[in-house]
């Protein structure tokens, strides 16, 4: 017996229409993130149990406005469904329209019907429509478009049961075509039918209108195309706006038909009295930027508890294993190295998380697009979007999840970009390198009997990162070319209560797709960091307590003396310690000798790293992290052999501070910006830039003042 | 001829036509038809984007963008 196909659903529908709430209540947990072949655009299925335990696969479609696409995620739902022969090709579409009002969603619903795919309507918010006094006479719905319609609320679930039995019923084609295509393209639509065995005129119609969404048929195929779009003047788009005008009247005399009770805009009222104080040119503002600082506050205070909980969970596991392993080369790997390494990336889930809950409140809201209504003119003068404005505000935080929030900006440039600069906003990991430079170059003293000289300091490196990703973002917008225009024109959708289960997906969803997308990048970097700072060439190593000792014989050191040296020659020793050695001749001209180099490389898992270097490489390693004075004290005194005075002078401090600000001291955020962009493309780019502006600025610092 | 961006907030109008090709196929997939009553609501500060209602909907547009479509009230 051959097992049957299984079935395949995709759901359309505009954007706000409710089609993730009914993709998120078909699939529950069953959900899996991957790519479409071939682009950038994030692809959402899942599984659904139908009645007698039959699964189908649901795919998520992009939300989209028309079957002609205006940005890539559109553009895959015209390619999902003009492919009609592909293993993919869903054997269903349902087609989510809002029923509060549902033109819109009807254009997309008619252009869907005329491609000939078997299609379901299923009408959403039936609740709200019902208390805004909208009604359809939903037998003669059906029977006019020739599909099944189903009214649905797929925010508590109501009318799935239908839906579902709808999906199981043998596939069933649409009957009849909506818009009879145009006289002057039937020749050419006849023609590309009879080459290529096209299924219907719509579909065929589509291949010459939209030559960009047709990969799937090959080189050959598509060459076919090519050559009747030539003889036949086709240039895309070329009868769009007359079949949209077209399909709309067709819609309203639909409407007119079916419609039982229209609404007037009164249940609409509270929404518009919330946007007159939303929206206010000051209120607006204010409450804008009081949320953003809200946002950035609990990602600091709320994600710290659980960051240092599982900061000493792995501690302790690593700690534990080195107690219970035998001791050797794949203990130390498993112990050191991959435990912290996976430590490290768990450590971000707290962030991630907090910061996501947030966002997608602000968008199950309808806020978000108030927000770019309200930050577009600003952002837009640096190369950004109004969107930009969130990730930027959490780099403060992180860069991590701060980069994963900007998947909700659309425009392919203003993303990119925002992505490049973001790293730029000085990060919590920062703060702690920032303390130690500080208080070590700026004197703890009051200016004008006010400001306490080392917070101006410490402000000015926030300040200093902002204006250079607010810089960067501008130099960039005259850098990318990009033939995309970008245009704003935007629903700004009526108000709505966030449905909690939906903010709970999408922390799910986002939390996995960092552990296990970014999070592979990050423990393969964090182990090779380790290999190069625990071991050396030879047996330098291991001869390394003996050194120690025979050096040191005379100087009756304690244990922890003792240890911390060792440490410290063995740091020196090992191959981090020899590409920091090798780089010394680089760095110097920024006022940095080899053991800073040292620190520079291994800081680049994470910048905080910086102090535990800086520690074990001058023998201090067994004070702790938190006890800085003693730190402070230990480099306040190192002494530089060439010049005889201080190896830490202001110029070396600030060198420092500058470099840090601008570096790319992160691999967790390369790991992140790779998954964002899928490629090494721009994480390269980014690492060059930051590294190049980094360098450069710390060079003119340390100049400038020694 | 008047266009969208020249009217006052509160004001309303029945759009004619567009004076740009490619954004006049988005604007009327999102609602905005020759025929339709437009109402101005409000803009951001410094004027720019801009609000309006269109047939049941809210659409921000950019000032530029607003400008293609003309009206006559």
């Amino acid at each position: 017996m051959v097992t049957p196909r299984k079935l395949k659903v995709a759901l359309a529908g505009n954007p706000n229409s409710g089609k993730s709430s009914l993709f998120n209540y078909l699939t529950g947990l069953n959900q899996k993130i991957g790519n479409f072949p071939g682009v950038t655009v994030e692809k959402r299925s899942g599984f659904c149990l139908m009645a007698g335990n039959v699964s189908a696969e649901i795919i998520d479609l992009p939300g989209a406005y028309s079957i002609y696409p205006r940005s890539l995620d559109e553009q895959i739902v015209a390619e999902v469904l003009l492919d009609h022969h592909a293993p993919t090709t869903p054997d269903k579409v349902v087609v989510i329209v809002d029923a509060t009002n549902v033109k819109r969603g009807f254009l997309l619903l008619s252009q869907i019907i005329d491609l000939g795919l078997p299609t379901i309507l299923a009408l959403n918010m039936m609740d709200l429509a019902a208390k805004a006094g909208i009604s359809y006479d939903l037998n003669s719905l059906s029977k006019k478009l020739g599909v099944p319609v189903v009214p649905i609320n797929a925010r508590n679930g109501t009318g799935l049961e239908e839906l579902k039995k709808i999906m199981c019923e043998p596939p069933n084609p649409p009957d009849r075509q909506i818009n009879a295509i145009w006289k002057e393209a039937k020749e050419a639509v006849k023609e590309l039918r009879d080459r290529l065995g096209v299924d219907n005129d719509y579909e065929a119609y589509q291949f010459l209108e939209q030559p960009k969404s047709l990969k799937f048929l090959g080189d050959e195929r598509q060459r076919v195309v090519d050559d009747i779009r030539k003889r036949y003047e086709f240039f895309p788009g070329k009868f769009q706006g007359a079949e949209t005008i077209q399909r709309y009247s067709y819609i309203q005399d639909l409407l007119n038909e079916v419609s039982l009770n229209t609404s007037d805009t009164a249940w609409k009222k509270n929404s518009v009295r919330l946007d007159s104080i939303l929206l206010h040119k000051a209120w607006g503002y204010i409450i804008f930027f009081t949320i953003l600082f809200l946002i950035f506050q609990s990602i600091f205070a709320w994600a710290q508890v659980p960051m240092d909980f599982i900061d000493s969970q792995f501690a302790r596991l690593s700690s534990y294993l080195i107690s219970v392993l035998p001791p050797g080369p794949l203990s130390s790997l498993l112990a050191e190295g991959v435990v912290p390494g996976i430590g490290g990336i768990m450590i971000f889930i707290p962030q991630i998380a907090i910061l996501f809950a947030f966002i997608s409140i602000l968008e199950e809201s309808g806020y978000m697009a108030r927000v770019v209504f309200m930050m577009d003119k600003v952002m837009r003068k640096f190369g950004l979007n109004g969107k930009s404005v969130v990730p930027l505000m959490s780099g403060v935080a992180c860069a991590i999840p701060a980069i994963m929030a900007t998947r909700t900006i659309d425009n392919w440039k203003e993303r990119t970009i925002t992505i490049l600069v973001t790293p730029l906003m000085s990060c919590s990991a920062r703060l702690p390198v920032f303390t130690i430079l500080i208080a070590l170059v700026v004197p703890n003293q009051k200016a004008l009997g006010f400001f306490n000289l080392q917070g101006l300091a410490l402000m000015g490196m926030y300040l200093l990162g902002f204006f250079a990703a607010i810089g960067s973002a501008w130099l960039m917008k005259l850098l990318i070319r990009v033939k995309e225009r970008s245009f704003l024109i935007m629903e700004l959708p009526t108000y709505r209560l966030p449905k909690w289960s939906n903010v709970g997906y999408t922390i799910v969803e986002k939390t996995k797709a960092f552990v296990f997308e970014a999070g592979k990048i990050i423990l393969a970097i964090s182990v090779i960091l380790w290999v190069l700072a625990s071991y050396g060439p030879g047996d330098s190593l291991h001869s390394a307590e003996a050194v120690v000792l025979e050096e040191s014989k005379n100087l009756r050191l304690t244990e922890d003396g003792l240890a911390d040296r060792i440490a410290a020659y063995k740091l020196e020793h090992s191959y981090a310690g020899i590409i920091g050695k090798a780089i010394e001749p680089v760095i110097r001209p920024l006022g940095y000798d080899w053991k800073i180099g040292i620190a520079l490389i291994t800081s680049f898992a994470a910048r905080e790293v910086f102090v535990g270097t800086i520690a074990t490489i001058y023998s201090i390693g067994s004070v702790s992290d938190s006890d800085t004075s003693t730190i402070q004290q230990r480099l306040k005194s190192e002494i530089n052999p060439e010049t005889g005075g201080p190896r830490f002078t202001p110029a070396v401090g600030f060198s420092l501070l500058v470099f840090y600000t601008f570096a790319m001291q992160c691999m967790s955020t390369i790991a992140v910006v790779y998954r964002e962009t899928k490629g090494w493309k721009w994480p390269l780019i980014q690492l060059a830039y930051m590294t190049g502006l980094a360098y450069i600025s710390a060079l003119l610092v340390f100049q400038i003042l020694s | 001829m008047k266009n969208v961006a020249e009217m006052r907030p509160g004001e309303q109008g029945i759009i004619s036509g567009f004076t740009d090709d490619q954004l006049s196929v988005k604007l009327m997939e999102m609602g905005c038809l020759p025929g339709s009553a437009i109402r101005f609501n409000f803009t951001a500060a410094f004027g720019d984007p801009v609000c309006i209602s269109v047939s049941g909907y809210e659409l921000s547009l950019r000032l530029e963008e607003a400008a293609t479509i003309s009206i006559i009230n």
